[in-house]
């Protein structure tokens, strides 16, 4: 298998990690789910860096974000499939 | 690995496995390290531990300041301690409390002898402690016989998909064999402290976690929090990481304790276990110096770090074992990670080889291999203070 640039932990995620440096939009990438080794492709919306997420699915505030099947935030502002998630965009619910 | 695996270590007179052989100069209060610093520049193949409390504390804080020294000195990598306190009382206490292990341990004070006299008596005796320690030999101990305690820093999102992951599968190998673990960082399992509660190896230890990590949201965040606790949790690092939240840390966080593991009892700061071996929670700091140095003074041995972004925390006495998957840091950041697991994130390794190389890397550490961290001469010794002195 070629290397991935975007890992998912679970299926039922809707963000993946860039895992590869230097990621910029345009990019179509390859997308593993550790959880049961299975790919797809998204193309990469904006320059993402290492280690940060990119939303799998068009999302807007106030949606819960999941992420190892868990629930991690909420969206605080919009963010379309393929761009970035970070915090911009994304809050804890907890403080 | 079996159970018939063995590492060469030294078997300490309380039958212990312990994988440094330190003489230690220990400070009973942050007044006494000039002497301890002192002393260890006069004897070679000593080494201090300066801090910076121990003066007027009281209640549970006062134990925990006690609990944290006589462990520190207690452990088995730790060949003979000499305690160096202000005053007589505290000082004996402390050195009475190491000595319950058999090792051997001498006590000065400095009041009515002043820094120059102790210094000399306790060089004396350190000298003497060192030909001592340095004649003693590693032994064939089984590595089941290990106490691994962990905790990451600097952590990011790779850390969620590869070094924890990799701590994890460790455990769930080496913790049926019958090694102690250890994990902790009460404030970064929120937002997963229902996983964690679930992770209790029965009710009794899930409830008591819950009340530990209850305790501490009621008593330290509330009071102090401001509008959220951006930037430290998740920390500066963590956000350039990529981390968001602490939900997402926390859930990467409890990677560490791997798939199939279970913790048998949750302890306070610096509490030695008590049931037997298996895997436990302690109730700490999630700053790495100070989780460390927890961990250190129950007893534990080895420690096995994850990180992301690049901590470089070391210990004095216990060898703390770099774990990175991520490849921006393995190549910056080289010469402070013992074992590299950039290959998870590129599908050209498994967590289960990545488990059996950290293994690997235990094995090797505990037969003597200086980490990372010891050759760079990271000694972060930091103690935990619950509020402030009287």
């Amino acid at each position: 298998m070629s290397i991935p640039q975007l890992l998912v932990h679970n299926a039922e995620d809707n963000v993946g990690v860039v895992v590869v440096e230097g990621l910029t939009a345009g990019t179509e990438m390859l997308c593993v789910v550790t959880h049961d080794n299975t790919d797809f492709t998204l193309t990469a919306k904006a320059d993402v860096p290492i280690g940060h997420k990119i939303a799998l699915s068009d999302l807007t505030e106030g949606d819960t974000i999941t992420k190892y099947g868990e629930d991690i935030g909420k969206m605080v502002g919009p963010c379309e499939k393929g761009g970035h998630v970070h915090v911009h965009n994304l809050k804890t619910k907890r403080w | 690995m079996t159970t018939t695996d063995k590492i060469m270590a030294y078997r300490r007179e309380n039958g212990r496995v312990g994988v440094r052989n330190h003489v230690v100069i220990l400070p009973v209060d942050d007044i006494s390290n000039a002497a301890c610093e002192a002393v260890a520049n006069n004897i070679k193949g000593t080494m201090a531990l300066p801090h910076s409390y121990g003066r007027l504390q009281f209640g549970e804080d006062l134990e925990l300041h006690f609990r944290t020294m006589i462990g520190t000195g207690a452990n088995p990598n730790v060949a003979a301690c000499i305690v160096i306190g202000i005053e007589p009382g505290w000082t004996q206490r402390i050195a009475d409390g190491i000595a319950e292990t058999g090792k051997p341990v001498a006590a000065y004070s400095i009041e009515q002898h002043g820094d120059i006299n102790t210094i000399a008596t306790a060089s004396r005796k350190a000298k003497d402690f060192v030909h001592w320690a340095t004649e003693l030999q590693r032994e064939e101990c089984d590595m089941s016989e290990l106490w691994v305690s962990t905790k990451c820093g600097e952590s990011d999102t790779t850390t969620g998909l590869g070094s924890c992951p990799t701590v994890g599968n460790m455990y769930d190998k080496l913790l049926p064999k019958g090694i102690y673990g250890c994990f902790g960082e009460t404030s970064e399992i929120t937002g997963g402290e229902h996983l964690c509660q679930a992770r209790g190896a029965n009710k009794e230890a899930g409830d008591k976690f819950m009340e530990i990590w209850q305790a501490y949201m009621d008593d330290v965040i509330e009071p102090n929090k401001t509008s959220d606790l951006s930037e430290s949790q998740p920390t500066m690092g963590n956000i350039e990481g990529g981390l968001t939240t602490i939900e997402e840390k926390a859930l990467g966080n409890l990677e560490k304790i791997g798939r199939t593991s279970t913790y048998i009892d949750a302890v306070g700061p610096a509490v030695a276990p008590e049931k037997g071996p298996g895997l436990y929670f302690m109730d700490t700091s999630s700053a790495a110096a100070e989780c460390v140095t927890l961990m250190g003074a129950a007893g534990f041995v080895v420690h096995t770090f994850p990180t992301g972004q690049g901590n470089i925390v070391g210990n004095p006495i216990v060898p703390v074992i770099k774990i990175s998957a991520n490849p921006r840091t393995v190549r910056t950041m080289s010469e402070h990670i013992d074992c590299d697991v950039t290959g998870i994130l590129t599908r050209e390794m498994t967590i289960d080889q990545a488990g059996d190389e950290l293994i690997e890397m235990i094995r090797r550490t505990a037969n003597g291999r200086s980490t990372a961290a010891e050759a760079l001469g990271h000694k972060e010794f930091v103690m935990t203070k619950l509020y402030r002195s009287a």
